[in-house]
């Protein structure tokens, strides 16, 4: 079995940066990826917000140059999905320091630290109809099947920064795009919030609930509440797309650390989670802001973290 | 080597195809789709003889996309004897993919 000093899961932007931080400290680092490296952040056509890109980055390609530089500096990065973490003490080991076994569908891994940046995905609505028109006109990403809506209405369920996003995404393609959220008013930001509202192709339905996907093959619409006057209409449309948030990819962790009620994972501010010798970056994590910019800084963090774990480890001061 | 497939020859490599066929409904615009590209190859690669890979851009075959009802991609569809044997929605691991092939070459 290969054994390295750190092991980080995910190859998002977070895993990215904690793979390059520690390969370039010269610790013997894995990077597993269940599919390709990048991330939800591969999905985006333009990252407007990450520092040093006036003009804005293509999401793929900032994320193909983060790879690369962390491969240059020696990062290992295979292909394997994590099914479970296994914790025990390494022989007669210093106090305290437990071993990491990473299994995955394709082998096992074993380490001294370990990264967990294994995001998010996209959140259900959980609402009759959603399940059986998933691919079917249910979507939870307008750069992956947006184009296949050409000249059709579409719905976008939500109202952040995803949300209006999306929309706006969707109108160069659409004949029309009707967002609609749950509040009074969107939480988008501002600058997002002003190119939406005045966009000739998209409509906004305020403080209304989705409550059916209608359709049986295909969708053919939504079933909309108004939560002020519960009065119940229909939109028509053929497709849905959903942007209402994310849950953290953190089952395999349940029973290791410590995690909010929707199973983010909780850590202190050099993102040590309750484990010690464990640490969690990025959108997973419990905390304010799930930018690249932020995932980066968290990866960051958590590499040198866990190279000081590492170093204290070997000198038996821990 | 994936089989490139079009409107045309779609009935003849895929629907009468002696061998079952896996048919990923792709185009370059989906960033999944090119995720899982290498995957797609390697699996054409891995399984030549047994089982037929074939790629359909759906921007070019339009009749093939809307007669199979494609919405989202990427979309693996299994084919044996014409007949539709499984459906995938979404880019999907080497792992979970050959996963579905074992289910298929199996039968």
């Amino acid at each position: 079995m290969s054994e390295y000093d750190i092991i980080v899961i995910g190859g998002g932007p977070a895993g990215l940066t904690a793979g390059l931080y520690a390969s370039r400290s010269k610790l013997k680092t894995l990077l597993l990826e269940k599919l390709a490296p990048g991330g939800r952040a591969s999905l985006a056509w333009k990252i407007e917000n990450y520092p040093g890109f006036p003009e804005g980055i293509d999401g793929p390609e900032l994320m193909e140059r983060t790879r690369k530089q962390a491969e240059k500096y020696g990062l290992e990065i295979k292909s394997g999905e994590v099914l479970e973490i296994q914790l025990f003490a390494k022989g007669e080991g210093p106090l305290g320091s437990l071993e990491k076994l990473v299994k995955t569908m394709e082998g096992e891994y074993r380490s001294t630290a370990l990264i967990v940046a294994t995001g998010t995905r996209a959140k259900k609505l959980g609402v009759p109809g959603e399940e059986k028109l998933i691919g079917r006109g249910v979507s939870y990403c307008a750069t992956c099947d947006g184009p296949l809506f050409k000249d059709q209405k579409v719905v976008v369920v939500g109202g952040g920064d995803v949300a209006v996003e999306e929309a706006i995404f969707l109108s160069r393609f659409v004949e029309k795009a009707t967002l609609i959220h749950r509040r009074r008013e969107l939480r988008a930001t501002r600058t997002l919030c002003e190119r939406a509202l005045t966009h000739p192709k998209l409509e906004f339905i305020l403080n209304s609930e989705v409550i059916e996907i209608l359709g049986e093959t295909k969708v053919q619409g939504v079933k909309v509440r108004n939560l002020e006057t519960e009065k119940d209409s229909i939109v028509e449309a053929k497709g849905i797309f959903v942007c209402i948030g994310s849950v953290p990819n953190s089952t395999f962790l349940r029973g290791v650390v410590e995690m909010d009620k929707e199973g983010f994972v909780i850590t202190d501010e050099n993102m040590e989670t309750s484990v010690s010798g464990i640490y969690a970056c990025g959108d997973v994590r419990k905390k304010f802001l799930r930018q690249v910019v932020t995932a980066c800084g968290d990866g960051a963090t958590a590499a040198s973290a866990a190279r000081q774990y590492l170093e204290k480890w070997r000198s038996g001061k821990r | 080597m994936e089989v490139v497939l079009n409107d045309r020859n779609f009935e003849e490599e895929v629907l009468n195809s002696k061998l079952p066929v896996l048919v990923d409904f792709w185009a370059e615009w989906c960033r999944p789709c090119l995720m899982v590209a290498p995957v797609v190859e390697e699996i054409s690669q891995k399984y030549a003889g047994r089982l037929k890979v074939g790629k359909l851009h759906v921007d070019e075959s339009p009749l093939t996309a809307a007669k199979y009802g494609i919405q989202s991609i990427p979309t693996f569809i299994f084919f044996k004897d014409g007949k539709i044997l499984n459906r995938v929605i979404g880019a999907l691991s080497k792992v979970a993919l050959e996963e579905k092939i074992g289910e298929i070459l199996n039968e």
